[in-house]
């Protein structure tokens, strides 16, 4: 562990993207002690400049824009990492399956899997939503299954190369069940890759659900930062602050995590580094 | 003509030792092989590697000496002036000419690529050289391999391409590190067998580095041992192999096992513990969703028939590819085979399907060729040699306990079992992936090459636990090596495996002294250093 934050450390860019990253989770676990009440109240007259009676000015109608930003991170972290858990938990299991097992049963769950990446992700996104009904969840749900195919395609080039290790035969040979192989010894010698690319997927899912709420297909009832651009972007020219401020934000978290994913994968890839 | 005078090379910072290579002195005569003796981490190719100029600098470089060659130190050689004299005056071969040759390039353009480098000459001059150069090492219908890509020749023949490489300018040195390390047997004695010819032929001084003393007892006019770093012995081949003064090469000579068969213990019962009848095994690759376009079908085993008592040990030898390894891994179910069946006392492992097989794996176990990838390397000792007990229903505690007797058995300390694969040698590694065996009371243990990965000495220590606990617990061994020595020293009686087929089977004595069929011969007239005696020490031998 010593050994792998000192590793960390040396990526200066990673440890700026740390900082960064938790300055917004802090902000984000905050929100509802800053700003008690809701984002959506109207405080002020609309269109107030930054810098003035509210640090960021404020929205359309009077909204204040910090607080929208501040509960903004809530949601955007909220839905980043959900959809990345539910995208890394799918795509291990079809790419660990795929991977050990081989043969028909790998055909059959690749042949899915390129089912799911032939369609554009963005528009399948888009299509989920629409169906279920804009929620947090149906978001989720929509993001975690464009994410999925390329986790699973990663686990599964690990897991055949490790099914044929010879550590992996020689416990199949001692007659481990194959339940116990899969989790017990071959998982937790893949984790690492799986870190690294989920920890860049929170990045990508944060994007998505931006890109949706600025359509328009998120949350009615939760203010968000894509929200925050679309409400904004037709005033642009008179009142630029509505969308440049929630677009740092999402800049910046996206950057963040990219910064931390780079500086996990050679913390936890050491050897990649030196090559 | 290249003398190497004091060299020290550095190492990082950290690492186990300070100087890679130090003090060490060695003279090189033209027209002579002078072989480089060292088990791993002795330095060995460290040194060609600074004649060279190859060190990966700056982590390690040569801190002082000198290397002249031909008057010239190499140390301070510019990189322009080392560009000039690599490939013309000294050229290299490397262990394993898959890596060492471009993929992308036909032999051709690899080689002219040298000659591009160091001289300038006509397109049909060119071409005759290398036609030319390629007779000279043996290799058949030049011109179609000059048009060949690496992968489309044999290892020898990859080997050859590198050899022809290397000698294209008549270099005065030639630096052969390990050239047959990755070869078969009976490819091996025909590199050997050429690069003495074109030594003789050329007058080139051989720098020829080894771990295999059989290899030296081959080829080798004068001999220098080295360990970590040190130059312990540098003398005549004759003197060094048969009368060797270093401790530390007495050791290392006494720990090749000879060519001379043991004399098999008697068997006491001739009750059959494994018997294999007519398995077979097809590999089919390519094809893809829909059938095959173009599908490859290798026949990996044919009709092999195997019995082993109790207690004995049973060895299957061949060369890569003859489907030695699959046999094995079709006894223990890690490959399905076709047909036929292993009989485990009455019941056939075959029969069963994969979930009813698993509580009779217990009785048959393996240990595995590479110590490094035969360990979970995030677990710990412990836990690696109790999990096996522990999925057949032994209680934790007890499963601990067998564990730390284990240890003690295959003689590491019981503290081991708290630390992780990595903190472990080969030789340790090795020793641990025995106990995990053992751990589960198996009546068969399959050995697939266990030694093969090892130094000589830690080679020797393995193949006598093997013995005493083959003995102790009166088990049954399977021992499958592509190395004649061990086997005459492990095994009963002995397969001969070739292209899938067994193509002779008797008592290993049978076998080395009155083989019947050809590649039986052919396989014992390559083994390097055959015609040397291996003198007798005060030092025990394997059984």
């Amino acid at each position: 562990m010593q050994d792998f934050w000192r590793r960390f450390k040396r990526n200066r860019a990673a440890v700026f993207g740390l900082t960064i990253l938790m300055a917004i989770v802090c902000l984000a676990l905050a929100a509802p002690l800053i700003y008690t009440q809701s984002p959506f109240r109207v405080v002020s007259k609309p269109f107030l400049p930054p810098f003035g009676e509210y640090p960021l000015g404020t929205d359309v109608l009077g909204r204040d824009v910090l607080a929208g930003i501040v509960h903004g991170a809530r949601i955007s972290l909220l839905i980043g990492i959900l959809a990345t858990v539910v995208a890394v938990f799918t795509g291990t299991l079809v790419g660990g399956i795929s991977g050990y097992y081989g043969g028909f049963v790998d055909d059959l769950l690749m042949r899915i899997t390129e089912f799911f990446q032939t369609i554009p992700s963005f528009i399948f996104a888009i299509l989920l939503v629409a169906i279920l009904a804009p929620s947090i969840g149906s978001i989720i749900i929509a993001v975690g299954v464009v994410s999925w195919p390329p986790i699973a395609r990663l686990v599964r080039g690990e897991f055949m190369t490790m099914r044929n290790r010879e550590f992996v035969q020689a416990c199949i040979v001692m007659g481990m069940g194959d339940l116990r192989v899969i989790f017990q010894q071959i998982l937790p010698n893949t984790i690492s890759p799986i870190i690294v690319t989920g920890s860049l997927m929170v990045a990508s899912a944060i994007l998505i659900e931006s890109a949706l709420s600025f359509l328009g297909l998120g949350d009615p009832n939760i203010m968000s930062w894509g929200f925050m651009v679309g409400a904004g972007r037709t005033h642009l020219r008179t009142a630029w602050w509505l969308c440049a401020i929630p677009g740092i934000a999402i800049l910046l978290a996206v950057l963040a995590i990219n910064l931390v994913g780079e500086g996990l994968n050679d913390a936890l890839n050491p050897r990649l580094r030196h090559l | 003509m290249l003398d190497i005078q004091n060299l020290t090379v550095d190492l990082p910072a950290g690492a186990d030792r300070k100087h890679a290579v130090s003090e060490l002195s060695l003279q090189l005569k033209p027209s002579e092989i002078l072989c480089v003796v060292g088990e791993s981490g002795s330095g060995k190719s460290i040194m060609a590697k600074a004649a060279m100029g190859l060190l990966p600098e700056p982590h390690v470089r040569a801190s002082a000496g000198k290397i002249l060659f031909e008057g010239e130190d190499l140390l301070a050689a510019s990189p322009g002036r080392m560009r000039e004299i690599r490939g013309n005056r000294i050229s290299m071969i490397f262990q394993e000419p898959m890596t060492a040759l471009n993929p992308l390039m036909t032999i051709r353009d690899q080689i002219e690529e040298v000659i591009f480098t160091h001289q300038e000459m006509p397109k049909e001059q060119r071409f005759q050289r290398m036609v030319d150069i390629l007779n000279d090492v043996h290799l058949p219908d030049p011109e179609r391999i000059l048009y060949s890509y690496p992968h489309q020749l044999s290892g020898g023949q990859r080997q050859r391409a590198m050899i022809a490489m290397a000698l294209i300018f008549e270099p005065a040195v030639l630096i052969a590190d390990e050239p047959t390390t990755a070869l078969d047997v009976t490819t091996q004695a025909q590199i050997l067998s050429l690069i003495r010819d074109l030594e003789k032929k050329h007058n080139t001084g051989v720098l020829f580095i080894t771990h295999d003393f059989g290899v030296v007892a081959e080829i080798a006019d004068r001999v220098a041992v080295m360990q970590h770093g040190h130059l312990v012995e540098f003398g005549e081949a004759k003197q060094i192999l048969n009368a060797p003064r270093h401790p530390y090469t007495r050791s290392l000579i006494a720990a090749v096992p000879s060519l001379t068969p043991r004399v098999p213990k008697p068997v006491k019962t001739e009750s059959v513990v494994l018997d294999v009848q007519n398995l077979n095994k097809t590999f089919r690759s390519g094809g893809g969703l829909f059938g095959g376009i173009s599908a490859r079908v290798v026949q990996a085993v044919k009709e092999v028939n195997l019995s082993i008592r109790r207690s004995e040990t049973v060895g299957i030898v061949g060369e890569s590819g003859s489907g030695k390894s699959t046999v094995a891994r079709c006894i223990v179910r890690l490959i399905e085979p076709d047909d036929g069946s292993v009989h485990l006392g009455d019941i056939d492992l075959l029969a069963k399907t994969r979930r009813q097989l698993r509580p009779y794996r217990r009785r048959v176990q393996m240990v595995f060729q590479d110590p490094f990838a035969s360990l979970n390397p995030r677990r710990k000792v412990a836990d690696l040699i109790s999990e096996g007990p522990m999925v057949h229903g032994l209680p934790k505690n007890e499963a601990l306990d067998r564990a730390y007797k284990l240890l003690d058995l295959v003689g590491l300390d019981p503290r081991a079992a708290d630390r992780y694969p990595h903190e472990f040698s080969g030789g340790q590694r090795q020793r641990i992936g025995i106990a995990r065996a053992l751990a589960l009371e198996p009546e068969i243990l399959i050995a697939d090459e266990p030694v093969s990965a090892l130094d000589v000495s830690v080679q020797a220590q393995i193949l006598k636990l093997l013995a005493d606990i083959r003995d102790r617990l009166q088990l049954s061994l399977l021992f499958i090596t592509h190395d004649l020595r061990v086997a005459a020293q492990v095994c009963d009686s002995l397969a001969v495996m070739l292209n899938g087929e067994i193509v002779e089977y008797g008592t290993t004595r049978d076998i080395f002294f009155n083989p019947q069929h050809s590649y039986t011969r052919q396989l014992l007239n390559a083994v390097p250093g055959k015609n040397w005696n291996i003198p007798g020490f005060e030092t025990p031998s394997v059984n």
